[in-house]
């Protein structure tokens, strides 16, 4: 065991742990949060994803030792009570089922916009296809991404209406 | 809707008053009721009390709610919110937010003053939980039948308070007002907030319960058919949901399992000095070839469960043929007694007099759930009780199921449905909930456990596997005359509800079950008038039975997708060799007979196969006509078919790469005949991922495994549909066929499954149109579309 401090959500958080954990669990049962989920531990499904600088980072496989940058998990995505607009646009078109995937789908599209704001719809396949979804929401998910994209591009908020044909 | 961020609730405040009560009706009876965690989502809406108490050692700590008394399924509080408790679980379908829309029609108050509550087996009725796509069909009736009651009762009270019979009242948004001057109103909440309504239903079983209040007609439904969206979602969304995977108890360790390397294998003896020493280790426990390991943390029981050395003597025998050889085996080998045989007129006959016959045979193989996240459960024993935290979708028979494997009386036993990773029949069996059970108990404190994915994806229940041979006579001009199917099909012992002798870890203690399921199947549910019919299914054993990764389970429409994709597939052939337009060769074949049940399936089957072709612009000719040559080859594929009452006929556009193989299904139209929808963003919702899993198990799926055991142990090796293969249009045409379809009375019918069963016939159809030729071995991954393409 070693001290690790960690930087997660804007709070730093100083811990004694294993230095080859993985982030995954410390963030799940040390630090309580629900967002990244445990899916495959192999860096297959995307399940577990957090944002470290920016990317999309599969947090099942990154030793908690090997994070040198502050992390951001779906709870540290809204702002100021703002949900962020991929959040909103994911509410607006109802994409989750079960939605235990879904932490992994919305990092992803987060980091993809972020990148590139307005994606094709092939970019938008490509940039999200790593992420699986066993209640098979990609139709949805799409769609979304390409909402929270507009939403992006002209600062509005979401709103209940189908903004995009599907 | 625009939405906002509230504060999350958690369990642990939602259940903390919760502590030491008996059951909500204690509650009732004490003064000072409020709600807990009522937020925006309206998720947790536990009703708690003020001052909880513990209860006198002569009440059981976890009863049964009775479902004879109205105060079991709903409540009114002061301040004018409503709680509704269902015995059933939303696996992500939106049934909670449909069943809550019922409700509130029902009783006359707004969707956003109420709660709905579901699967607490110590707080809501026993109906089931969830499963059979019943939720809206059968439940939603209860539902409905429970809140008029409420109504009627509250309509009462308010004729004694204001003077005005109950006649000449209404009521809207939880408020009732006399016709003749609104002036005179009365609010639910004033009228019954925080007290008990004392009303007893009739009804031999939860099913058929009912009040003396009729239902409201259709047409004086509000609520009900509005795309109302779905509660649970908002908290899905910004990780404030507590999921069963979430929950942290104090005290609390973690197991992992360690499973037998070669199946059937028996266990010699464990080196527990192999982990003893690594940090966390508290224990390994060991029942039969039930191994499991426990540590302080969840990482090192990964770890420690990796490392621990044990001793297998292989079996004598290969528990099953490799998955190469599977279809081989269940044709050659003799297969169980019994199954389903059922003849209609007289097959033989008309084959001898049929002017063409077409024989073709079709393979299926062993599909997984494969759970996004794995098997998962958390039992905590504290006080001598038995509290499990599960996202089984059958709360009510783990419960019954977890008392009798551990000996224990069920009064001492509730289980808590959270949720947690698609269900789709995979947690009707929860394996893991009666590991963390037996764990909690034999270590008496908190466990929780998940398993692996090599574990999930290799053990879980399986989809079985199936084997058909067909035969078709066609008279002169072109109709079917005569219909011969013979199915095979891997799934004896077939493992049942929770129960204490079929779960897995049951299994590999060596229970056995006294009467193993008999398996078998239903042969494909079509309306279509063939005169001379022979069904046949026959269940095939392998030497291994038990405590084997090939047992089978329900998987999403149990055996409706294996049996359609023979039977529509055949059809097709049947109208090929016909020379017929597909969906001309159909309508024929269902205009055959003017004979029709109660649900109108025949009418509503015609319904859906014009509605889909209509919507899709298909004009008539027959399949595999128009072969293009370039690349990539584009076809339209037709299938149809019902489930139980709910009709569903598709076409898909398949685009088919000649270099590569890759089949993408471009386009997909649906027509869905469920009857009343009630929320239709929910439907269409559940409908486009039923096409999307069908598309998954159509192209990708299928469990490979060698003569030891399962190879498919992740998702290289079990690959599911990813984004890329997510059609560019699906288009959904929501039907009602219906003779009648403005009758006050018109039922909803099953939406959950029936439009995932002609996924695969469509695009093996469509396949066929584009290239001429017929894949009949699903999945067409690929290497096996090239090597069709070759031949």
């Amino acid at each position: 065991m070693s001290e690790i401090t960690l930087r997660v959500n804007g709070e730093t958080h100083t811990l004694d742990v294993e230095p080859s954990t993985p982030l995954l669990y410390i963030l799940r049962n040390d630090l309580g949060l629900r967002g990244p989920r445990f899916g495959c531990g192999l860096g297959q499904c995307g399940t577990c994803t957090v944002l470290m600088d920016g990317r999309a980072v599969r947090s099942c496989m990154r030793p908690v030792e090997r994070v040198n940058s502050e992390v951001t998990t779906l709870e540290g995505l809204s702002t100021e009570g703002e949900l962020h607009p991929v959040q909103q646009a994911w509410i607006d078109e109802q994409v989750p089922q079960c939605g235990y995937c879904q932490n992994g789908q919305i990092l992803t599209a987060k980091a993809l916009l972020d990148e590139n704001p307005d994606p094709t719809d092939a970019e938008v396949r490509t940039g999200m296809n790593g992420v699986l979804c066993r209640c098979m929401t990609y139709y949805r998910i799409q769609a979304a991404v390409k909402r929270a994209s507009e939403m992006m591009a002209t600062g509005e908020a979401g709103s209940s209406e189908r903004g995009v044909d599907r | 809707m625009k939405w906002t961020p509230h504060a999350s609730t958690s369990l642990d405040d939602a259940l903390a008053p919760w502590e030491g009560a008996t059951s909500r009706r204690d509650f009732l009876k004490s003064s000072g009721l409020f709600v807990l965690g009522f937020g925006a989502t309206g998720g947790a809406g536990f009703v708690a009390s003020a001052n909880g108490q513990r209860p006198n050692g002569d009440t059981v700590p976890y009863p049964e709610p009775d479902f004879h008394d109205l105060d079991s399924w709903l409540v009114v509080h002061e301040d004018e919110t409503a709680v509704f408790y269902v015995g059933k679980t939303d696996g992500g379908q939106g049934t909670g937010t449909a069943i809550r829309q019922m409700m509130c029609d029902e009783l006359d108050i707004g969707f956003d003053q109420t709660t709905l509550v579901m699967g607490r087996t110590d707080l809501t009725v026993d109906q089931g939980g969830s499963g059979g796509s019943d939720a809206i069909e059968r439940d939603g009736a209860v539902a409905r039948r429970v809140a008029a009651e409420a109504r009627r009762a509250l309509l009462e009270l308010a004729s004694d308070r204001l003077g005005v019979p109950v006649d000449g009242l209404n009521a809207r948004e939880g408020v009732i007002f006399s016709n003749a001057n609104s002036s005179k109103r009365v609010s639910y909440g004033q009228l019954v907030g925080g007290q008990r309504f004392d009303v007893i239903l009739t009804g031999a079983n939860v099913n058929a319960i009912t009040g003396i209040a009729p239902i409201k007609s259709v047409q004086d439904l509000r609520l009900v058919g509005q795309s109302i969206p779905r509660y649970d979602i908002p908290a899905k969304v910004d990780g404030s949901l507590e999921w069963a995977v979430d929950v942290n108890l104090p005290g609390m360790v973690h197991a992992r399992n360690v499973r037998p390397p070669i199946v059937g294998a028996t266990l010699v003896a464990i080196d527990e000095s192999s982990v003893r020493d690594l940090p966390g280790f508290i224990q390994v426990v060991n029942r039969g070839n039930y191994v499991a390991v426990v540590c302080e943390r969840e990482e090192q029981a990964i770890e420690a469960a990796q490392k621990l050395e044990v001793e297998w003597a292989s079996p004598e025998f290969a528990p099953f043929p490799s998955s190469e050889n599977l279809f081989d085996y269940l044709r050659n080998t003799t297969p169980e007694p019994g199954g389903f045989a059922r003849d209609n007129g007289d097959p033989e006959a008309a084959f001898a007099d049929a002017e063409t016959i077409v024989a073709a045979a079709y393979d299926v193989p062993f599909q997984g759930h494969t759970a996004i996240g794995p098997a998962h459960g958390i039992a905590d024993p504290s006080d001598g009780q038995l509290t499990i935290y599960t996202n089984d979708m059958k709360p009510y028979s783990l419960r019954t199921g977890v008392a009798e494997f551990l000996g224990i009386p069920a009064e001492q036993v509730r289980v808590i449905w959270m949720d947690g990773p698609q269900l789709y029949g995979r947690t009707a069996a929860d394996d893991a909930g009666f590991e963390a059970a037996f764990l909690a108990h034999e270590l008496g404190r908190p466990v929780r456990v998940q398993w692996m994915r090599n574990e999930e994806t290799a053990w879980d229940t399986k989809g079985p596997a199936f084997a058909f041979n067909l035969r078709g006579g066609l008279d002169p001009k072109g109709n079917v005359v005569a219909w011969d199917y013979r199915a095979r099909v891997a799934n004896y012992a077939h493992v049942g509800y929770n129960e204490p002798d079929t779960v897995l870890i049951a299994q590999l203690m060596g229970i056995r079950p006294e009467r193993p399921s008999p398996g078998g199947a239903r042969p494909p549910d079509e309306m279509y008038a063939i005169p001379n019919r022979r069904h046949e299914t026959r269940v095939v054993r392998f030497p291994q039975a038990f405590e084997t990764p090939l047992r089978t389970g329900n998987l999403r429409d149990p055996n409706g997708p294996q049996t359609t994709f023979a039977g529509e597939s055949f059809i097709d052939e049947m109208a090929a060799a016909a020379k017929a337009d597909p969906v001309e060769f159909r309508l024929r074949l269902l205009r055959g007979s003017q004979d029709d049940d109660a649900a109108f399936r025949r009418t509503r089957s015609i319904a859906v196969v014009e509605a889909a072709a209509d919507a899709y612009g298909w004009t008539p000719r027959s399949a595999a006509s128009n072969i293009g040559t370039s690349r990539i080859l584009t076809g339209r594929g037709f299938a149809y078919a019902y489930r139980i009452s709910t009709t569903i006929a598709h076409v898909v556009e398949v685009e088919v790469d000649r270099e590569t193989g890759r089949v993408w299904v471009k386009r997909m139209v649906c027509a869905h005949d469920c009857g009343l929808v009630i929320n239709p963003d929910g439907l269409e919702s559940t409908i486009q991922g039923n096409l999307l899993h069908g598309i998954s198990r159509t192209l990708f799926e299928e469990v490979q495994f060698d003569e030891e055991k399962v190879t498919s142990v992740d998702w290289r090796t079990h690959p599911t549909i990813t984004h890329m293969d997510a059609p560019d249009q699906i288009d959904i045409v929501i039907v009602n066929g219906d003779p009648n379809p403005d009758r006050p009375d018109l039922p909803p019918y099953g939406a959950g499954e029936p439009s995932h069963r002609l996924v695969a016939a469509a695009i093996a159809n469509g396949i066929y149109d584009a290239t001429g030729v017929r894949l009949r071995r699903i999945p067409f991954r690929p290497e096996q579309v090239l090597d069709a393409l070759d031949t």
